[in-house]
Parts: structure tokens; sequence; C-alpha cells
């Protein structure tokens, strides 16, 4: 079902104004630091919170004349939240049998939940027997075993540590992926997260949308300072291989493979523009960085202490002002991208773009 | 910790004040004496009656004192703070005090009692009933603060967990506030039963001192120590190992924080 809403909404001193569109089958990501209003939006989509105005429109119901527990939604956050007193399979059955199954029933829905996010072993286990992903393994298992028509994600990896938070990732662009009825609202500060699991991006700050489009390209050419601040990202596509990324035209990036990413599969190889390093095209300067591409600079803009470096090749590069004096860098100068391959990393390319 | 060495001092002698009287309450007793003493029919008869009243008040404590923890901790009417100081009332007020009061409340002239004298023909005072609501009112807030406070370390994220699964209030009252509540539950009815055991000044101004209908053993105890000395001391003993098998049987988890 599709989600359409519009909010306005006052905490305190903040106010959130904003409107979006989810469509069917797709996953919208809102990005945004801490303090942008984020939860704020996810608080009134769920029903926690009462906006002061709205339309949440899911298919042709209006949730915001709905209690949450008749909004039909589904809620996983950072921290798992299993009820404690319950048996894996039965936290995973509360929402079925909250909705009026019957235990035997609601327990085998439970047991095939469990099985599709692999994590049937767990299923008698009490939630204080799990580590933190098997945890939150469950929790997704939980949020889907009540087939909600919206799911909100509140920054489903941020607890998780660094090994168990790809598998989380992976294991939701599969769930997500497998569902074309479902809309689904992604609130993280993570553009990673995003780009893994999102569709399209809103990026939000102070409460308002400053930006939203298509994932790769808001991440890759943001057109306001603010999202290139928080998310500019350089991003090449092509196809996972053994030593980092192939790109359509052929050319190898070097780069490590993120725990999820499969060999062969479409891929993205993403790095910060921190990470590149400038020389004159005419430098036989040898070095280490095992990635070096030929371009042109295109634009030049400043970035707080940093300076942006735009090139043809589509590559961003932050450089001190003194850098820039000292290479005498201006729009058309040829230049050569060098790119440490530890700094590269590929990971999956996002569901459906 | 390394516990720093003036702490014993004080310590030792609060542990004294604690274990000695009970030392001396042994010493005085006759134990040769002692069978015969406390097997008697108004002891026995006070013994099953502070029981059973101490049970009752417990679930009465229970049945009224989760749904008001519920509503003092989750409950954003305005003017909730002033409640919450008031349920403590009974805490702070001398029980003698609670026994006036209730009196004059359901008392043959009080507004309450009248009402229910004339219309139903229910006299509330010197009945078994004024020993329970005597105990209910000194012991009620005992489960009520402890339930109280673990709602809300407990926070409120696990029941908006269940809301948004699609469970109704009631449904997530029972299956998730409930459940998670049992610890301090207990150790708030352990607390609560322990009270309405030892309870006596409420008691005796509401309810008088009639053997076997509202002669608990606190009131044997007092009634005895007039006449004869050595039954009080028995009866008292008596009392004691009561409350010992009530920290017994609460022991580790309830009386110790009531988390576990």
């Amino acid at each position: 079902m599709t989600l359409r809403v519009e909010i306005e909404l006052t905490r305190g001193s903040f106010e959130l104004a904003v409107d979006f569109e989810v469509p069917a089958g797709t996953v919208l990501a809102i990005l945004g630091p801490n303090g942008s209003g984020k939860s704020s939006l996810l608080g009134s989509l769920s029903g926690l919170l009462r906006p002061r105005r709205a339309k949440i429109l899911l298919g042709d119901r209006d949730l915001n004349a709905l209690q949450p527990y008749d909004r039909s939604i589904g809620l996983l956050s950072q921290d798992p939240l299993l009820f404690p007193h319950l048996s894996v399979v039965d936290n995973v059955g509360f929402s079925p049998r909250s909705k009026g199954a019957g235990r035997r029933e609601s327990r085998n829905i439970a047991r095939r939940w469990l099985a599709e996010v692999d994590a049937a072993e767990f299923a008698d286990r009490k939630p204080a027997q799990l580590s933190g992903g098997q945890a939150q393994r469950v929790a997704v298992a939980r949020a889907l075993a009540g087939e909600p028509d919206l799911l909100l994600l509140d920054e489903p990896m941020a607890a998780l540590d660094v090994d168990a938070a790809p598998a989380i990732r992976g294991l939701l662009r599969r769930v997500l992926s497998s569902n074309k009825e479902r809309a689904t609202v992604l609130v993280t500060h993570d553009p990673l997260d995003a780009l893994a699991l999102a569709d399209h991006v809103l990026v939000l700050t102070e409460g308002r949308a400053i930006e939203r489009g298509p994932t790769r390209e808001v991440l890759a050419a943001p057109r306001t300072a603010f999202t290139a601040r928080i998310a500019g990202l350089n991003l090449i596509a092509g196809t996972a291989v053994d030593d980092g990324l192939r790109t359509e035209e052929g050319r190898r990036i070097a780069g490590m493979l993120a725990a999820d990413t499969a060999l062969g599969e479409p891929a993205v190889a993403v790095f910060a523009p921190s990470s590149v390093a400038v020389y004159p095209a005419g430098d036989g300067h040898p070095g280490s960085p095992r990635n070096i591409i030929a371009a042109s600079v295109t634009a030049l803009e400043p970035h707080g202490p940093v300076i942006r470096l735009r090139t043809d090749a589509g590559l961003a590069a932050d450089l001190t002002p003194a850098a820039v004096a000292d290479l005498r860098l201006e729009p058309g100068s040829a230049v050569r991208l060098d790119i440490k391959a530890t700094t590269v990393t590929v990971y999956p390319a996002s569901l459906t773009a | 910790m390394k516990i720093p060495w003036v702490l014993w001092v004080p310590a030792g002698l609060a542990l004294a004040l604690v274990v000695l009287p009970v030392v001396g309450l042994l010493v005085r007793s006759d134990l040769r004496r002692l069978p015969s003493l406390i097997v008697t029919d108004s002891s026995l008869a006070a013994l099953r009656l502070s029981i059973e009243t101490a049970a009752m008040s417990t679930v009465g404590c229970i049945v009224l004192g989760v749904p008001l923890a519920v509503v003092l901790a989750r409950s954003r009417v305005p003017g909730i703070r002033l409640l919450r100081a008031i349920v403590l009332l009974p805490l702070v007020l001398p029980p003698v005090v609670g026994g006036l009061a209730l009196l004059y409340l359901l008392g043959r002239k009080g507004f309450l009692g009248y009402l229910l004298d004339v219309t139903l023909g229910v006299t509330v005072p010197f009945t078994t009933a004024a020993v329970v609501i005597a105990q209910i009112f000194v012991a009620m807030p005992f489960l009520v603060v402890s339930l109280e406070g673990a709602l809300r370390s407990a926070g409120d994220s696990y029941e908006q967990v269940g809301a948004t699964l699609g469970a109704r209030p009631w449904t997530v009252f029972r299956r998730v506030t409930v459940p998670m509540l049992l610890p301090a539950l207990g150790s708030g009815a352990v607390l609560s039963f322990a009270r309405a055991l030892g309870e006596f000044g409420a008691t005796i101004t509401f309810a008088g001192s009639l053997e076997g209908v509202t002669r608990t053993l606190p009131l044997e105890v007092y009634t005895q120590a007039e006449s004869d000395i050595d039954s009080a001391v028995a009866v008292a003993l008596l009392l004691v190992v009561l409350a010992l098998l009530v920290i017994i049987v609460a022991r580790p988890r309830a009386l110790e924080g009531g988390t576990g």
C-alpha cells in the first residue's frame, strides 16, 4: 500500500513540517543528524506521538485517526526490545496473537518467520540468552509476523557491533525486496544504510526536508551543501569481483568487499571524498594507491574547512585550501585521482536502483 | 569496595539494636512452659485471625494497588503528582490517627458509615472487615510505592512496542505490563503482608480488640501484657517466628530490591 504523509508537529520550540510519499513495495530512507526531527516523524507514523496537524494515508486509511494498535504497522528500533518474560517464539507470535490468532496458530506463524530470518534454532530460548545480533534478528521476525502494511525501521543497525550489522543489513535487504505490497520508512543517520536498503532518500534537517530523490542520485550528487556534508559519498556502480569491483566499461576499482556482498552481483564501490588524493595529471609520482583515475576539475566548492573538488569522472575529493592553492587547481585543470584500496568498500547495489 | 573501618562500629551497633531485643525476648521466656502458653484458645484464635486478615488484606492491596500504581506511573492527567503524594499519607501518618480517620468515615456517625447503616444495615467498625480495611489502609502504600518505582524505571517502551504490534491496551496490560511487574509485585506483596501482620494502632482504634473477631496477634500480645507477662512473651515469640518465616519465604529476591 502506498503511504502519503503530510505532518506538522510542534514539540517545545522544535517544529517539524514535512510531506512525502512512499509507493507500495518501496523503501524511503529519512536521513538526518540527531535532532533533525527523525524520531518525531517516526513517532507520528507509529501513533506514539500526536502531531498538531497530519494526514497519514496508508492506502485509503487515514492512520492519524487510528490508535497505534489499529494501524497495522511494524516497528523495529535500534534496541530489539524483546519481551524478556516471553520465549523467542512467543515474542514473534505476539502480534498474530494480539490480532486474534490462537496460541497454536500464532506459534506456527512465528516459527515460519523465525525460519525466514534464520533464527529457527532460537525458538525456545529466552531473549536474555541471545546476543545483540541474534536478538535483532528475532525482532525483525516479530515486526514482520503481524504482516504490517507499513514497516518502520528506526536506526535498526545503530546499536549492533561491526560484525552483526552487515548480517542484519543483508537480512533486511532480503525481507524488504521480497514484499511488493508493503511501504517501508527507514530512519537513519548513516548514508550506507540508505544506500543498502532504500530506493529513495529524504534528507531532513531542523524539521524540514531539504533534499529528496533516488538514493544513488542524492548520495552521489547532493544538491545542497548540507547533504554533501552528512551524506556526500563517491559511488561507482559495477559488479562485485574478488578484489573489488568491475565497472561496465571494464575498469577495475580495488576495494574491500562488505560482508554481505556476493561475487558477480551488482555492487557499488563507496568511498569518502576525504580519501581521494589529488595529483597534477603529468606528475609521475609513484605510490601505493591502486586506483588511479584521470579526470578534469569541473567545480570547486567550499565545505566548511575544506574545499570539495568535483571532477568530470563523477568523483569528488576534499582538499585543504592550501593544497588547492599549491596545485593551482581551477575548473578545467587536468588531475590524477588516487584512492587507496583500503578506503574503498564494495557494497551490494541497493534493491531496485 | 574496601569498607572504611569507621563504618564497622555503627554498623555493629545497628545490628545489635535489631538482634539483641529478640534475644532479650528469648532469654525472658520460660522455654519449658512455652508450648502450653502458646497453645491456648485465645492465642490460637489470634494466630488464625492474624494470618487470615493479613492474607485478605494482601489480596486487597494487590487488587486495588496494582491499578493505582499503573495509573500513578503512566497517566498524564494534571494533578497526578499531588495524588502521588497523597497516596503516601498512610506511610507517614501514625496508625492510630489512621484508625481514628477510618472511624469517622465508616463509623456509625461518619458520613459513609451512616449511609451504609441506613441503606444496607451494615456496620463496619469492630468487625473482622474493619481489621482488613485498617490493614489495607496502612499496608497498601508499600505495594504501590514499590510497583510505581518498578514501572517508572522500566519505562514504557515495551508497552509501546506491544501497541505497535497490534495489542490493545488491556492486552498490553495483561501480557506485557503485569508479567514484567511480577518481581516487584512479589516484593511489594511480601512487604504489605508483613506490614498487615504487624498492624496495631489503626486496628485497635477502628476495630477494637474482640477475641476471635478483631484481636489479631499484636493486639493479643498487648492484652496479655496487662495480665500475664509470660503469655505475652510467648505470643510475642510466635510473632517473631511468623516474621522470620515471611523473610525466609520471601528471600532472596523480594526483600532485596525486588528486581531479580
